[in-house]
């Protein structure tokens, strides 16, 4: 398998070849993902039509007609579909039955307030995780590794909108730490919109008390969606990390003088990054699945609310759009957590 | 010739296991390693050889109870703190691996590892420790060392990366180098070259160095003096023709005789590999 | 409806690993985890047999703390909290088994014909297996649940298909390193049909690890169900159930014994089939390799899953 001459460098960069590979892959998912919402809104065994026009305006025989004729209801499925594809492509999601506005529009300010709640429990639970499962995989077999590993287990079995329910109990109508329901304090406005994150956005605004208020309103919804993550988190980063120490080049380090804390960061972690990185993918999505769940109780509006008005009121636009929207923000994340391998590991990249 | 040792190791006992029911390893070996001598450690796997090497800088796990005595110059080993311990490790006493695609790290650069430890022992800046590592890898033959720095460990062959494993040995200019069965991993057409060149740096830095290793064919190459060790025991210890032509031990023998004959027959020739023309040590791989 | 076999079947297989377990395996985490979820499954199919009220009668007065006659309270309704609580377990117990063990069921049969028969049955079963997996699953069975109407019944089906694809990774990537074991390529030449060799070759040398993943997926299910339910796409009023129970509990936030019972059942069942689930792991598959292979994505180039993506 080694080739005579090492030094001969390969002539296209494996690494383009291997992102493009997964690229295509990934347009395929798309495809696929859109083929799935789309079939199994078309499952829905309640009357759309009634949903949409409301119960006296579904009676008249003419009014349906139009309705069907307008949307295209009455040709097969395979064209509803393409139809479908055609506008998705420019950028057209159809218009929400429960706003009255372009699914897009509602998306465009749902999405940001799920985002920042993922992105910062994302980095809480990374970095809790990262270090209570080193912790654990450090003094194996001790007393704190089981500790950790009990704890990391209960925070995978606490059903999240249990948890959001009792914390918001205890916090906010007991306790009065943290503040009430919502992103922001109601007689605050949202800073001029950047991304979206009303933490980022204040920050760049120069608007430290909306940066302030906007993050105690995160404060329990992060807390809350880490437990799980955490928990997760930990069980992984703790089999990594064990699977690395016992590797010869940690040895080998140690056997150079290096000190504890530079074998740690330097090589264990670094060893480590890989399997890492892959379950902070899946963490992820668990992340955006457990927003469905916390949002109700936060009255936080974002994919979750919207996915679940859509769904209880059978507005298939809506549902439509979520799940299209959630299965691309799923597809772009795993896509960067390959492009990350890339970076990560230099046999990838250089092949 | 008779130098003060470098490295003496007396009554080392290793045991595994709980300390009510231990396993025992390694029972009750001496060693002595002179500068610019290669002291060779033979055995069959499990004889203990590669756990007297490793404990002598202590890499063996938690659960290992070490006894007896491995002093350095002055300092007695057993027992060390960890912060002292690290200033021994890779600075005086170094150690080569038996698998470089399993010792060197994948996600490091070339030039990282052959300089991190540099920068903690000696303290240099960053440009004299990659002065140093350009300089190493070339008395290594490791081609292009300038670029070689910035390159990982996956795109080198089997043989360099041992190599560059060599020159992070040698990085801090150590008294003693630890060799636990440096070309068991490698094709046999770059074993030779391996370890000449470890031979040659013994004599030119004048290095104490152990090799451990159960291939007696490789000890015959390049070891001055051999110690046959057995089920934790040093069964025989003496001079390289004495052992390979006059061997004492039943165990010895029996290790002798799994061998080609022509291996010995020529006390003064450099052993098997010389017998199959396999000895230029400046073959690239 | 033979709600109650999977539990018995679970049971059955539980209790024959059981007696292979030597002492040493017994850790206090584990004989916690399964003295508390025997204690569950015992309540889930005994429920009706000792509880005091009907879990739908509206008879006693509305949202009482726990004490007196109601033993954990009333809620808005009038209804026995601690009623409900014990048939809740009946629903949600039996069906989460169900759900595990379909969905075993499923993917093992997916995996095991996708690693066995290989080329564009493989490709395709596989691609089938990522599309699934391209969607985080509690949102994914909620758009199912939707669509097919909610229902308890529907929140299982939902559970199904969301859940089979990671016995299909696990046991594709089992079957495919199996497949060219000595003794399999053995009882093919001696002329075992396909079906045979599987089922007498691989089969049993994967239902290890296999079986510790359903065990962890229990706790999972359980979690899936009662969160569909509380978004009102599972249990429908008046069926008492964990989740709607929870539900419930936001509209009176000030009786908050109508919400943290359900909320600490919950917690107590599936931290112990988690436990369970976690030492049986160390039993009988210590490499635990099934864990990476059961979450990692196509992304991972080193997954096997990805084809012929190295």
């Amino acid at each position: 398998m080694r080739a005579p001459a090492k030094r001969r460098k390969p002539a296209r960069s494996p690494l383009a070849g291997y992102l493009l590979r997964r690229l295509g892959t990934s347009i395929l998912l798309l495809l696929g993902v859109t083929l799935v919402t789309f079939i199994l809104t078309n499952l829905v065994p309640g009357d759309p039509i009634a949903a949409a026009l409301g119960e006296g305006a579904s009676q008249n025989p003419v009014t349906v007609a139009a309705y069907v004729e307008r949307h295209g209801l009455d040709q097969p499925l395979p064209v509803q579909y393409l139809t479908y594809l055609t506008n998705l492509v420019q950028g057209d999601l159809g218009t929400s039955l429960t706003t009255g506005r372009p699914v897009t529009e509602d998306l465009a300010t749902a999405i940001p307030a799920s985002f920042e709640v993922a992105i910062w429990s994302i980095i809480v639970s990374l970095c809790v995780g990262t270090a209570l499962g080193t912790i654990a995989a450090y003094r194996r077999g001790r007393v704190s590794d089981q500790v950790v590993r009990v704890v990391s287990l209960i925070g995978l079995s606490v059903p999240t909108f249990w948890m959001a329910l009792v914390s918001f109990h205890v916090f906010f109508l007991q306790l009065r730490i943290a503040p009430g329901s919502g992103r922001l304090s109601p007689m605050l406005i949202p800073p001029p919109t950047v991304t979206g994150l009303y933490t980022i956005d204040a920050l760049l605004a120069g608007d430290l008390e909306v940066f302030v208020d906007a993050s105690a309103h995160l404060m329990l919804p992060v807390l809350v969606l880490s437990l799980f993550t955490i928990g997760l988190l930990t069980r992984f980063v703790r089999t990594a990390v064990l699977e690395v120490l016992s590797a010869d080049y940690i040895r080998a380090a140690r056997a150079k003088g290096l000190s504890g804390p530079r074998v740690v960061f330097d090589y264990v972690l670094r060893g480590a990054s890989l399997p890492i990185l892959t379950i902070v993918g899946v963490a992820f999505g668990a992340l955006l699945s457990g927003t469905v769940l916390v949002e109700a109780v936060f009255a936080w509006p974002g994919l979750g609310t919207y996915a679940y008005d859509s769904a209880t009121n059978l507005d298939l636009p809506g549902v439509m759009g979520v799940g299209l929207v959630v299965g691309v923000i799923y597809l772009v994340i795993n896509f960067v957590v390959d492009l990350l391998y890339g970076v990560l590991d230099p046999r990838v990249r250089l092949g | 010739m008779t130098a003060a040792p470098v490295l003496s190791i007396r009554g080392l006992t290793v045991a595994f296991g709980t300390r009510k029911r231990p396993t025992p390893i390694v029972h009750g070996v001496d060693m002595d390693l002179l500068p610019g001598r290669v002291q060779g450690l033979a055995g069959e796997s499990g004889s203990g050889k590669t756990v007297t090497a490793m404990s002598v800088l202590g890499l063996l796990p938690r659960t290992a109870q070490v006894g007896g005595s491995v002093r350095l110059g002055e300092t007695e080993l057993l027992g060390l703190g960890r912060r002292e311990l690290n200033r021994v490790r890779g600075r005086r006493i170094a150690m080569v691996f038996q698998d470089p695609s399993a010792s060197l790290h994948p996600q490091l650069t070339v030039g990282h590892q052959l300089t991190d430890h540099v920068r903690t022992h000696l303290k240099v800046s960053k440009a004299h420790a990659r002065e140093r590592a350009v300089e190493l890898l070339e008395r290594v033959h490791v081609p292009d060392p300038a670029e070689a720095l910035g390159r990982y460990p996956h795109q080198f062959s089997g043989g360099q990366r041992q190599r560059i494993a060599i020159a992070i040995a040698l990085a801090c200019e150590p008294e003693v180098v630890l060799a636990d069965e440096p070309t068991t991993a490698l094709d046999v057409t770059v074993q030779a070259g391996i370890l000449h060149l470890l031979r040659d740096l013994a004599l030119e830095r004048e290095l104490a160095v152990l090799l451990v290793t159960h291939d007696l064919g490789v000890m015959s190459a390049i070891a001055d003096d051999v110690a046959v060790m057995r089920h934790g025991e040093i069964v025989e210890r003496g001079p390289r023709e004495q052992i390979f032509t006059k061997p004492q031990h039943p165990y010895t023998r029996e290790l002798l005789t799994a061998l080609p004959e022509s291996d010995f027959t020529d006390p003064g020739a450099r052993g098997s590999l010389a017998g199959q023309g396999l000895l230029d040590p400046e073959v690239e791989e | 409806m033979s709600v109650g076999e999977g539990g018995v079947k679970q049971r059955r297989i539980r209790r024959a690993v059981f007696a292979r377990i030597p002492r040493a395996w017994l850790t206090p985490l584990a004989i916690i985890g399964l003295v508390v979820a025997l204690a569950w499954i015992v309540v889930a199919f005994t429920a009706s047999s000792f509880i005091p009220f009907s879990p739908t009668e509206q008879s006693l007065p509305r949202l009482q703390p726990p004490g007196g006659e109601a033993l954990l309270g009333t809620d808005g309704l009038g209804r026995d909290v601690f009623s409900r609580l014990m048939a809740g377990a009946g629903v949600t117990i039996p069906l989460a088994l169900l759900l595990v063990a379909v969905s075993t069921l499923v993917g093992v049969i997916v995996g095991a014909v996708a690693g066995f028969f290989g080329r564009w049955v493989d490709e395709t079963l596989m691609r089938l297996t990522d599309l699934v997996m391209a969607f985080p699953t509690v949102i994914l069975a909620m758009v199912i649940a939707a669509s097919l109407g909610p229902s308890l019944f529907n929140a299982v089906i939902a559970g199904i298909v969301v859940s089979w694809p990671q016995y299909a990774r696990v046991t594709r990537s089992l079957v495919l390193s199996l497949r060219t074991q000595n003794y399999v390529v053995a009882g093919r030449l001696l002329g075992y049909s396909p079906l045979r060799s599987l089922l007498r070759d691989i089969l049993p040398n994967i239902a290890g690890p296999v079986l510790v993943l359903a065990a962890l997926d229990i706790g999972t299910a359980i979690l899936l169900l009662s969160g569909l339910s509380f978004l009102g796409l599972g249990a429908q009023p008046p069926t008492a159930e964990w989740g709607s129970m929870i539900s419930e509990a936001m509209r009176n936030f000030d009786s908050w014994w109508i919400g943290v019972f359900p909320g600490l059942a919950i917690l107590t069942v599936v931290m112990a089939f988690n436990f369970l689930g976690d030492s049986l792991r160390d039993i009988l598959d210590p490499t635990s390799q099934t864990e990476r292979e059961s979450t990692g994505v196509t992304h991972a180039p080193a997954q096997a899953s990805d084809g012929g993506e190295r």
